[in-house]
């Protein structure tokens, strides 16, 4: 396998994007991520494209050829393939492109990421994001993703004494950088006050609890790292890309409490990358629900099991300690068009390992983490990158 | 969803039929057609057993949902937890007959047959199981006309639709 970089990113603003197509969106994405490697399409090898739902959210199956084409490459003939894994479609769209380039088999790919979810209203979105779960078993007996995250969560304040507000502080980091980013679906401040009195979703999770239904999509360039520098001077080694699986129900893991497939997927990509959690100094995590921030920063190493609310809550994460965690604003303000996140997460990642974060920017930032999730975690998926010097 | 989807479930919703590994003992809910845990794996598929849970459990973990999944608008406030069952397996569904703040983790419950969800005034109705307290000092009357008056599982009709 040989080292992979990532050359160019591109995304959308992410947010509600009522005068947008899918196709529009899909197709800014990949060209900004062109334009940033300075890559002719004539060189690429292919496209992946993650996405969760298009045939329920906007009737349209088939879609990475659809976007292949609206990106005037029809006639290129390239191989264009959708990868779906629910809320980790994205990174899992990632890890594809990532095998075929190590591999030898393509130089040069196209990793996209786009969700609409805006063409049908709420009720009919939050019916189909709840398809990550296990239908027959959870859905069909009243679960809903909010309900699964908040029986978690309900379950890691029983055993660690996690409150409300350390839960509640996640919601207000996650705004405080929403608000440096323009792209973000969110960028207003919140208070603790306004999270803990919002109106309740699924107990002891409430609106501010959980991240919105987003439009969106993002895109990256990967080529070989040994080729990298005739395109950009800031390549990015793309150090491991790994992905684990778990029970598909919530009510068959191990641990209510613990993430299996992150727990694996991050041992499995540090091991990858010969790195330990103590080398990240930027990390995307998937904060799709407060308390998925909480399991993340404990599964995937950063503290220990039941510490992700003190230290949040006494803001660790923010900047002032040694790692800083979803400077893009996260799922929560930046938002959450499903099958984009994993993407998006490594366009910020990305800008701060190249230093062009703007406001966002974490000073001397060379190694960086991606976690993304589906359903309840019976995927995660885990890339680390690291700037070369 | 089609009838025969939800139709196909029923000896398993209705009744709490899982299955058990003549192996390694091991009980499954819902029934699995292969062992996920013993060293026969592979050996196991289309080996295991049909078996009954008792309906018995503990509350794990539950929520209270406001915002309803599709088909539960009428019930909300409801509960929704993770039920672990003395015969091993744990399995989600709804807390009812007791306020919804009254429930605890630790909560002794036992499953009752009931309406789940309708698709509509003329859709399909589907039953299933819920769960209530055991213990009678947390029960409460059913909240509204939404609950079907409560029959044991063992009672309730197998493949053939409720009267």
């Amino acid at each position: 396998m040989r080292d992979v970089a990532v050359l160019g990113v591109g995304m959308t603003k992410f947010g509600e994007l009522w005068d947008r197509s899918f196709r529009e969106i899909g197709i800014e994405a990949g060209f900004q991520a062109l334009v940033d490697a300075k890559l002719s399409s004539a060189d690429l090898g292919a496209l992946y494209l993650g996405n969760m739902a298009s045939g329920s959210l906007i009737d349209q199956e088939h879609i990475a050829p659809l976007i292949l084409d609206y990106s005037g490459l029809a006639g290129s003939h390239l191989p264009a393939i959708r990868v779906e894994g629910g809320g980790a479609s994205g990174a899992l769209a990632l890890h594809e492109g990532w095998l075929a380039v190590a591999s030898g088999a393509y130089d040069f790919v196209v990793v996209g990421g786009a969700e609409k979810l805006t063409d049908v209203p709420d009720t009919e979105a939050n019916r189909i994001i709840s398809g990550t779960a296990d239908h027959e078993w959870e859905t069909v007996f009243g679960a809903t993703l909010p309900g699964l995250w908040g029986m978690v969560a309900r379950r890691h304040m029983h055993d660690f004494g996690t409150t409300r507000e350390e839960l509640a502080s996640v919601a207000v980091r996650a705004h405080e950088m929403g608000s440096k980013n323009p792209n973000a679906h969110f960028r207003n401040r919140i208070s603790l006050e306004a999270v803990l009195h919002a109106s309740p979703v699924a107990e002891p999770l409430g609106m501010f609890d959980c991240a919105p239904l987003s439009d969106g999509a993002a895109a990256v360039v990967l080529g070989p790292l040994e080729r990298a520098r005739k395109f950009t001077d800031t390549p990015i080694r793309l150090a491991a890309s790994q992905v684990a699986c778990d029970t598909m129900a919530l009510h068959h893991r191990r641990e209510l409490t613990t993430l299996d497939s992150t727990v694996l997927a991050a041992k499995r990509a540090f091991t990858q990358a010969h790195r330990a959690p103590a080398d990240v100094q930027v990390a995307e995590i998937d904060d799709g629900y407060t308390i998925s921030a909480l399991l993340a920063v404990e599964d995937i190493g950063f503290v220990a099991k039941g510490a992700g609310g003190p230290s949040y809550a006494r803001g660790e994460f923010s900047g002032q300690g040694h790692l800083s965690v979803n400077t893009s604003g996260g799922l929560k303000a930046q938002g959450r068009p499903f099958g984009a996140v994993g993407v998006a997460q490594v366009v910020e990642l990305v800008r701060q390992l190249r230093g062009e974060a703007k406001d966002r920017q974490v000073s001397g930032a060379s190694v960086g983490l991606a976690q993304n999730v589906a359903g309840t975690g019976a995927t995660s998926v885990v890339h680390l990158f690291e700037r070369v010097n | 969803m089609s009838i025969a989807r939800f139709w196909r479930e029923t000896p398993h919703r209705y009744n709490l039929g899982g299955s058990k590994c003549p192996t390694c003992q091991t009980v499954y809910f819902p029934p699995r057609s292969v062992c996920p845990t013993c060293s026969q794996h592979r050996q196991s598929l289309g080996r295991l057993v049909p078996f009954q849970l008792s309906g018995e459990g503990e509350v794990v973990t539950f929520s209270v949902i406001h915002e309803p999944a599709e088909g539960f608008e009428m019930q909300v406030p409801y509960v929704l937890a993770i039920v672990k069952t003395p015969e091993g397996p744990m399995l989600t569904g709804q807390i009812v007959d007791v306020e919804p703040h009254a429930v605890e983790i630790g909560l002794q419950v036992r499953a009752t047959f009931r309406k789940l969800r309708e698709e509509g005034e003329a859709g399909v109705i589907h039953y299933g199981y819920k769960f209530a307290p055991i213990d009678d000092h947390h029960h409460a009357p059913p909240r509204g006309s939404q609950e079907e008056p409560a029959s044991a599982m063992a009672q309730a009709p197998g493949r053939s639709a409720p009267a």
